[in-house]
């Protein structure tokens, strides 16, 4: 766990001192702002919750999360250090885990500091906060998917930007089957059963599920089942990069 | 000790490294020499448990670096080729991340770094960026995480490389001193480094292991050995005459210095004969050196391709 705690921390204070994780970390506030209460009509829907930022979070982070995502192998590989890294007494377990769980917490910084908007709303009314929070942990849990499937695409390649539109080619394929529009085609294209079940693979199915304030059992599997697949199909790429057989 | 046996590696249908046996016992540096291509980096990569065999197997400290890779790790120091490091990080913070990483504790790692910094001279470099460093302040760095937890073998690739004359020596010195109780194997280009610092060469080209020997051993492998070198003024004449010299195979003369190097024929001595010509044309001979060999020689003839050409 040794090797955990100092890919964790090496990770967090690279962050600290570059630029880029501050650029998303301001983006997404912004982003989140601007999204919430200009597209979002915050005011003029005249209720008291978080709707309007919810119904955006999806697509902030589909487009966020794959650069926190992006360099932390690609870049690693371009620079020559991974070599370094995997030369060192660390499992390739504790280096990927290491590295996600530093990606994961600065999205989770992210979210947290959205936290005027959850100000915001209780000063204007009575909010129900319990909805609230879950739309908070299904939003996590999303970051965390989207960010697993960004770190098996910086997994794949030496070039940050290839990672980049890797992970958001996947986490389009994910949310789209899950919008009204998508589905409407679907349902004119396909058998009747087929719809529904291809909307069960959406991340954006699940997520709202979890945002009407209800923490049922198989969307929280859903994105655990995802988060572990595609960690697991990422330590198999980094297996093989350090050099197992 | 660093071992390897049979080790085959192809990448698609090229065969990069091929039934290479090599072993590096404590005490000893061992320089790995090669031209481009040749299958060294290959080599060393597979060695340090970065690229699996396609067969043969590699040891670190007694550990297969394939079926123990954490405890061949632990007992490996590795100096990867171009000296990677973060560029964000400070020289200081880097250094004890490396440090963490391998599990190290403060009060031993803190005399290790006292010990490092003073070797490679780091202490200016500590709080400093590490992008903000030469390619020889890299270098420093590099090397010293690579000894940070003194290990039993190290395997370093161009240590030397980006260093001023001065820091060289300091690097060479630092490495003779580890050396005493571990095993080294140095990768290297730089020939003239090779019988300073090393006990041993091997050889490679074309990914097979073509030599290996003593520096020494080596040297006198070469068609210099016994050759007789020197500077004279308006030495038309006695070069001239020294070629027809029974003993004597060929007269060179560097197109820069004007030095005359004559080389012998395999087993004729020359040195008495070639002083008593100079005599004779009353010549006085400056910097007159009797040559042991020349190890560039002789890699250039073994890495040298069939045809003529150098290897890829």
């Amino acid at each position: 766990m040794s090797g955990l705690r100092a890919v964790l921390l090496r990770e967090l204070y690279a962050g600290l001192v570059t630029p880029l994780a501050w650029m998303f970390l301001v983006v997404f506030v912004l982003l989140a702002g601007l999204c919430t209460f200009v597209l979002g009509d915050f005011f003029a829907r005249g209720q008291a919750d978080l709707t309007a930022f919810f119904d955006f979070v999806p697509w902030l982070l589909l487009v966020l999360v794959p650069a926190a995502g992006m360099r932390q192998w690609a870049e690693e590989r371009q620079a020559g250090t991974l070599e370094l890294l995997l030369a060192l007494p660390v499992t390739p377990l504790a280096a990927l885990l290491g590295k996600y769980l530093a990606a994961l917490l600065y999205v989770a910084l992210a979210l947290a500091l959205t936290f005027p908007l959850w100000l915001t709303v209780n000063a204007l009314g009575h909010p129900d906060n319990g909805a609230i929070l879950a739309a908070y942990l299904g939003s996590l849990l999303l970051g965390a998917a989207l960010l697993a499937v960004a770190t098996c695409a910086s997994l794949s390649t030496r070039s940050a930007p290839v990672a980049y539109v890797l992970a958001l080619a996947l986490g389009l394929l994910y949310l789209l089957p899950g919008t009204p529009q998508v589905q409407r085609a679907l349902a004119a294209a396909l058998p009747a059963a087929l719809p529904p079940a291809v909307a069960r693979f959406s991340m954006l199915v699940h997520f709202q599920a979890i945002q009407r304030g209800v923490l049922d059992f198989p969307d929280l599997a859903f994105f655990l089942l995802t988060i572990a697949a595609w960690l697991m199909a990422s330590l198999l790429l980094l297996r093989r990069q350090a050099g197992a057989p | 000790m660093i071992e390897a046996q049979g080790l085959t590696r192809s990448f698609g249908r090229r065969r990069a490294v091929t039934q290479l046996d090599l072993c590096v016992r404590p005490g000893e540096i061992v320089g790995l020499l090669g031209p481009n291509g040749a299958g060294k980096t290959t080599s060393v990569r597979m060695l340090a448990g970065l690229l699996a065999p396609d067969a043969g197997f590699a040891r670190i400290g007694g550990h297969d670096v394939q079926r123990r890779p954490q405890a061949a790790r632990c007992a490996l120091g590795y100096l990867p080729e171009g000296a990677p490091l973060y560029g964000e990080m400070s020289v200081l913070a880097f250094l004890l991340f490396v440090a963490r990483a391998r599990g190290l504790r403060r009060a031993v790692l803190e005399q290790r770094l006292q010990e490092l910094v003073h070797a490679l001279e780091l202490e200016p470099l500590l709080a400093r960026t590490v992008a903000t460093l030469s390619k020889g302040q890299r270098r420093r760095v590099a090397l010293a995480q690579a000894v940070l937890h003194d290990p039993p073998a190290l395997i370093l690739d161009e240590p030397g490389d980006g260093l001023d004359a001065g820091q060289q020596a300091g690097v060479r010195a630092l490495l003779r001193r580890l050396a005493r109780d571990r095993a080294i194997l140095v990768c290297t280009q730089q020939l003239e480094e090779v019988p300073r610092l090393c006990d041993r060469v091997a050889i490679l080209a074309y990914g097979r292991l073509v030599a290996e020997d003593t520096p020494a051993g080596l040297a006198a492998r070469s068609r210099y050995r016994g050759a007789v070198s020197f500077q004279a003024p308006a030495a038309g004449p006695v070069r001239a005459a020294l070629g027809l010299l029974p003993e004597v195979d060929t007269v060179e003369t560097d197109g820069v210095s004007g030095r005359i190097t004559v080389l012998p024929k395999p087993g004729r001595e020359l040195l008495p004969r070639v002083q008593a010509l100079l005599a004779s044309y009353h010549v006085l001979p400056r910097a007159l050196e009797l040559e042991g060999g020349r190890i560039e020689d002789v890699f250039r003839s073994l890495t040298a391709a069939p045809g003529g050409e150098d290897a890829p």
